[in-house]
């Protein structure tokens, strides 16, 4: 099915089933502990044997030996795999040119040089340290971005917008602001490490894995093990989170697979945490030179904005210039995103890449702008809504409601209540401040199919290889299936998650619920029409309804139509370029935040959280909640307690486990309130849906860094905003 | 992790034997440090002598007054006794704040006093660290710092003592009974029982090879006002950034120690004497040896402030 023009009243405007607050289909298997994650899938294949990762100590070097003997002695030891007996392994995804494995260059600290697979988990770590690994260590290394040329705005990229005369209009700006920020490394830090159990048969392996984008991974796999993508398998129904982390196959996949080959067995590797921080990718550092110049109205004319950030290969880093090119007006823009060549492990997308560590900066430096100019800064970003591209004028957005979150926002909030005075609010030692945030966050889409199966008795099965990360695909893919079918949840039942199945969207970039939905949605028309030819009658001529077909005054249970067969019926929804030629498909909310500050000691706690969404259809209001609740507890971590804290001279993430980087914990999260205007987007789908995974993200830590501003008078522009950060300006006690 | 054997223990001289019997033997409690530790090989024993089923686990009124609390008791049990939370609530308010539920639950009174730094390097055995290599430098002086140390440490080693049990006890002027392999029994202050790091960082407290905690000792109720502030980035599991421990009398008089900040509780009797001229008069002479780094100078101010945010709730 091709979605080439806007969506039109469609079977999901009566909303029987799709848009119901329904429980995940899965929560029951979450919370009793019996889904089974990949590391756990016992029973997938007999014999499995533990393979335990090795990760280089240095930085950037070469190895000169591995010595195995010692391991290869050890109890229990099937075999090892060194990085040595390989050529590199790398660039096994356009998106994710890294090495993973293999020569003996090393790229990054915790590269992935050997596994040592044993009969236990036990003996596999036991022998991995005894491996004797001697390294020549390169000096030559960079690991500050601080020093870098582009940290000073002295780099050759292009101007990823350059519109008007961006300087004469800021020289001559009633009202500037010219301002540096810096956002930390972070790590995705999903509660479950990337694992694998890899099987060979022959020349074919299968892999039970946890990966959010399983066709991408079946094809890194294949170019990894060099094999026809048709030979590899990948599994993988339940992840215990991704955020971007899980995107890529990564090294627990290549290890598994090589061991698996080499010692004749089913070998299953999962990353230790440490290397979850420095093996994998991370969200990269950066520093954010922003200018906004205002007429004394409080309108904007002019947005300067260079982004510099860390990366090891040409794809790496966050572009944090991504919603500064649309999401305000201002006639005169030069946007740069200038990512530095460093050592540290490569940086690549982790929850709403570019957005986050760009609204962390930009959306502070709004509320300088709203105090510089005697504004609200509520009513500072209304005065400066676009409803058209910035950059071209002549793209209007699709359907885009900021100014309405805000209003909403600030009424629900009791915004206007608020001390506008910093650090002039007091509740006994804690000082008390509000804090407002702008979110925007592209909705894209991809192409995403599913194969839809009417049972003899009358029920659906769905299947396609969308993953489930913890976000509802399950739930909202049966949803629309039961919508389009005129079922109940119930009569629906649902696999995911294996490169059997048809190849869907995948889970990224917000793209997962409103893709997956609309390939579910391409089946079922598929299925339909089947139905239709059976039945001789036109589809468009048919009302699916309560579990059977009606046409006229004939209505026929759908057990009836496949007269004791099933009925299979496969499709995919691809989008046209409409979409991105005729408008800007996007997604919008407002954060609002109450902060405590302790008057004395500066501890930082938030005490209520506000999120306003304007992002198309709601597919289940419960999912989506739960998607924005956990995605501004992700936010209050950004604010004020993560960072991956850099080693300027080993060149590494030190605090790389979950005792020292930090990410909230209940305690630290306070009410939480979601609202979602009821808007639809037809311009996005043909459900009218778009994406808020990561919209929840966008803003967060902005609205708490201003909220601290609020509540103490000191700004802060260098993230995380942490006590150290503010005590030596605190009132004299 | 190595390969160990393991033993359990029939007394608590018995147990000290069997440790001393054995080069490289270690007493295992609660195994929530030790066992970590051991997962990453900076602790490798090659043998374990369980101390847990020898009795040490009860909390007994002592002839001054006082409680003896078994070195077997757990975080949890301390923390909840009618008694402590009564006489000692800087203890109970100091144990809560650490950790978690599940964790006190399994942690032990002598574990605690035990547990080891922890600071980021230490735990990554690709990096120097004299602590867990000794001679190979510390890597923590001019790096990541922003945990550790600002008054105390060396030229070797800037380590945090990371728990707050100790912290409190150390205000209480807890002690420590230990037994050794020949059955001799001692009594350690809890001021002399955490060692500075000096240049031997890798020895950090007043314990001979084999020697068992037995039980720590409460003196008699002193009274006052019990406050344990704990300061964090997050709400709750974390270590201090700094932590005060303090008991404040009705005139303005108390007792005060500081977790967090340096590789052991830190009192000094004649800095607290300065409590009722406030905060900063106590801390003047409490931290005039600080010698922070720059990620970590914070503390001092931080310090000094926890206790002026005591001092006013005291007040309150
Ligand atoms: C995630 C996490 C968070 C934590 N947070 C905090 C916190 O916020 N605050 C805090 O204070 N602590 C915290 N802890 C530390 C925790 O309190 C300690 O791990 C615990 O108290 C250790 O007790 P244990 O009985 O488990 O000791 P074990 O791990 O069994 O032993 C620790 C050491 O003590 C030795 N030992 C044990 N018993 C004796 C004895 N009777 N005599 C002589 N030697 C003995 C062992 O040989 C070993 O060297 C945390 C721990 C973890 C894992
Ligand atoms: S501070 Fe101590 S524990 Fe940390 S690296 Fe230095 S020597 Fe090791």
């Amino acid at each position: 099915m091709e979605f080439n023009n806007p969506a039109e009243n469609n079977v999901f405007d009566r909303a029987k089933v799709i848009g119901q607050p329904l429980r995940r289909i899965d929560g029951p298997l979450k919370v009793s502990g019996t889904a089974p994650y990949a590391y756990e899938r016992h029973d997938a294949v007999p014999g499995q044997a533990y393979g335990y990762p090795v990760g280089s100590a240095i930085a950037k070097g070469r190895i000169t030996n591995i010595d195995t003997s010692a391991a290869e002695a050890a109890p229990g030891v099937l075999g090892i795999v060194t990085t040595l007996e390989h050529d590199p392994i790398e660039n096994l995804w356009d998106y994710d040119p890294v090495r993973h494995f293999g020569g003996d260059e090393i790229l990054h600290y915790h590269q992935a040089v050997a596994v040592v697979v044993a009969e236990t988990f036990e003996q596999a770590r036991a022998a991995a340290n005894l491996l004797d690994i001697t390294y020549e260590r390169d000096e030559s290394a960079n690991f500050d971005l601080s020093k870098t040329p582009q940290a000073s705005g002295d780099s050759d990229a292009d101007p990823v917008q350059n519109v008007g005369d961006f300087e004469s209009a800021f020289a001559s700006a009633a009202v500037k602001l010219d301002q540096t920020y810096t956002t930390p490394a972070e790590s995705h830090s999903m509660m479950e490490p990337h694992a694998t159990i890899a099987a060979w048969d022959g020349d074919k392996v299968t892999l039970w894995t946890s990966n959010q984008m399983i066709e991408w991974g079946r094809q890194s796999i294949a170019k990894a093990f060099d094999i026809a993508p048709d030979n590899v398998r990948l599994d993988s129904p339940y992840l215990g989170g991704g955020f971007g982390a899980k995107l890529f196959v990564r090294s627990d996949a290549v290890m598994a697979g090589l061991a698996a080959r080499k010692v004749g067995r089913p070998v299953k590797v999962t990353l230790p945490r440490p290397m979850v921080f420095n093996n994998t990718t991370h969200r990269g550092e950066t520093i954010q030179h922003i200018r906004i110049g205002a007429d004394e109205n409080g309108k904007i004319t002019a947005i300067g904005h260079h982004n510099a950030t860390n990366a090891l290969t040409a794809v790496g880093g966050e572009n944090a210039t991504l919603p500064i090119v649309a999401f305000y007006a201002g006639a005169n823009r030069h946007i740069v995103n200038a990512p530095a060549k460093m050592h540290l492990p490569n940086s690549n997308a982790m929850r709403a890449p570019g957005e986050t560590a760009g609204l962390m900066a930009f959306e502070i430096a709004m509320d300088e702008m709203a105090e510089k100019l005697g504004m609200d800064p509520v009513e500072f970003r209304i005065a400066n809504d676009t409803q058209v591209d910035p950059g071209n004028p002549d793209v209007p957005f699709s359907d885009r409601h900021f100014v309405e979150c805000l209003e909403r926002g600030a009424e629900t909030f009791g915004w206007s209540n608020r001390n506008t005075a910093p650090g002039a609010t007091r509740d006994g030692a804690w000082m008390i401040g509000h804090g407002v945030a702008g979110a925007y966050r592209p909705a894209p889409v991809q192409k995403s199919g599913a194969r839809v199966v009417l049972e003899p008795d009358g029920t659906l099965r769905v299947e396609s290889d969308m993953t489930d990360i913890g976000t509802g695909s399950y739930t909202v893919m049966a949803q629309t299936a039961a919508e389009v079918m005129g079922l109940t949840i119930d009569d629906v039942s649902i696999d995911l998650g294996d490169s059997n199945y048809p190849v869907s969207a995948g889970s990224g970039g917000q793209w997962g619920a409103a893709s997956a939905t609309a390939g579910v949605y391409a089946a079922c028309v598929a299925l339909r029409e089947q139905i239709a030819e059976r039945l001789a009658v036109a589809e468009g001529d048919l009302t699916f309804e309560d579990g059977a077909v009606r046409h006229g005054d004939t209505s026929t249970p759908l057990s009836q139509i496949g007269k004791g067969e099933e009925i299979a019926a496969e499709d995919s929804i691809e989008f046209g370029d409409f979409r991105s030629k005729e408008a800007l498909v996007s997604t919008f909310g407002a954060h609002f935040v109450e902060v405590a500050v302790h008057a004395h000691t500066g501890e930082i706690r938030i005490r209520r959280m506000l999120a306003v969404c304007d992002s198309g259809r709601i597919l289940n209001p419960l999912t989506a909640r739960s998607q924005v609740i956990g995605a501004m507890t992700m936010g209050v971590g950004g604010a004020i307690m993560e960072e991956m804290a850099v080693d300027h001279r080993h060149g590494f993430f030190v605090n790389h486990d979950l005792a020292g980087y930090e990410v909230p914990v209940h305690l630290d999260i306070p009410s939480q309130e979601v609202i979602f205007l009821e808007t639809t987007d037809p311009y996005s789908t043909p459900l009218k849906a778009k994406g808020v995974g990561e919209l929840g993200l966008c803003g967060v830590a902005a609205a708490i860094a201003n909220g601290v501003y609020n509540a103490t008078g000191v700004r802060v522009r260098d993230y995380p905003v942490t006590l150290d950060k503010i005590i030596g300006q605190l009132p004299a006690v | 992790m190595r390969a160990f054997s393991y033993e359990r223990a029939s007394s608590p001289q018995a147990a000290a034997q069997a440790a001393m019997a054995r080069d490289n033997a270690k007493f295992i409690a609660g195994g929530t440090n030790l066992l970590d530790l051991m997962k990453l090989e900076i602790e490798t024993p090659t043998h374990l002598v369980d101390v847990n089923g020898l009795g040490l686990d009860t909390i007994e009124e002592t002839d001054a007054g006082g409680l003896r609390i078994g070195a077997l008791v757990s975080n949890t049990a301390l923390a909840a006794d009618e008694r402590v939370r009564r006489d000692y609530g800087v203890l109970t308010r100091a144990i809560v704040a650490g950790a978690s539920g599940q964790l006190r639950n399994k942690a032990t009174t002598g574990g605690n006093l035990l547990q080891r730094t922890r600071c980021p390097y230490f735990y990554d055995t690709n990096m120097p660290c004299n602590k867990r290599a000794p001679g190979t430098g510390c890597s923590a002086i001019e790096g990541f710092s922003r945990s550790l140390a600002a008054i105390g440490g060396s030229d070797f080693c800037i380590a945090t003592y990371p728990g707050d049990m100790a912290v409190a006890m150390r205000v209480l002027d807890a002690e420590i009974e230990t037994v050794d392999p020949d059955g001799e029994t001692r009594t350690i202050p809890i001021a002399d029982f955490h060692k500075l790091p000096g240049e031997t960082p890798e020895v950090e407290n007043e314990l001979r090879p084999g020697e068992l905690i037995t039980a720590v000792t409460l003196p008699a109720s002193v009274g006052g006002r019990h406050f344990y502030h704990k300061v964090r980035d997050r709400s709750s599991y974390a270590f201090a950034l700094v932590s005060v421990a303090a008991i404040v009398n009705e005139d303005g008089t108390g007792r005060v120690a500081l977790g967090g900040i340096a590789p052991k509780p830190w009192r000094d009797e004649t800095a607290e004497a300065e409590m009722p001229n406030g905060a900063s008069a106590v801390m003047r002479r409490l931290l005039a040896d600080a010698k922070p780094t720059e990620e970590n100078q914070f503390k001092v101010p931080l310090a000094e402030r926890t206790l002026a945010a005591v001092l006013s709730e005291a007040k309150g």
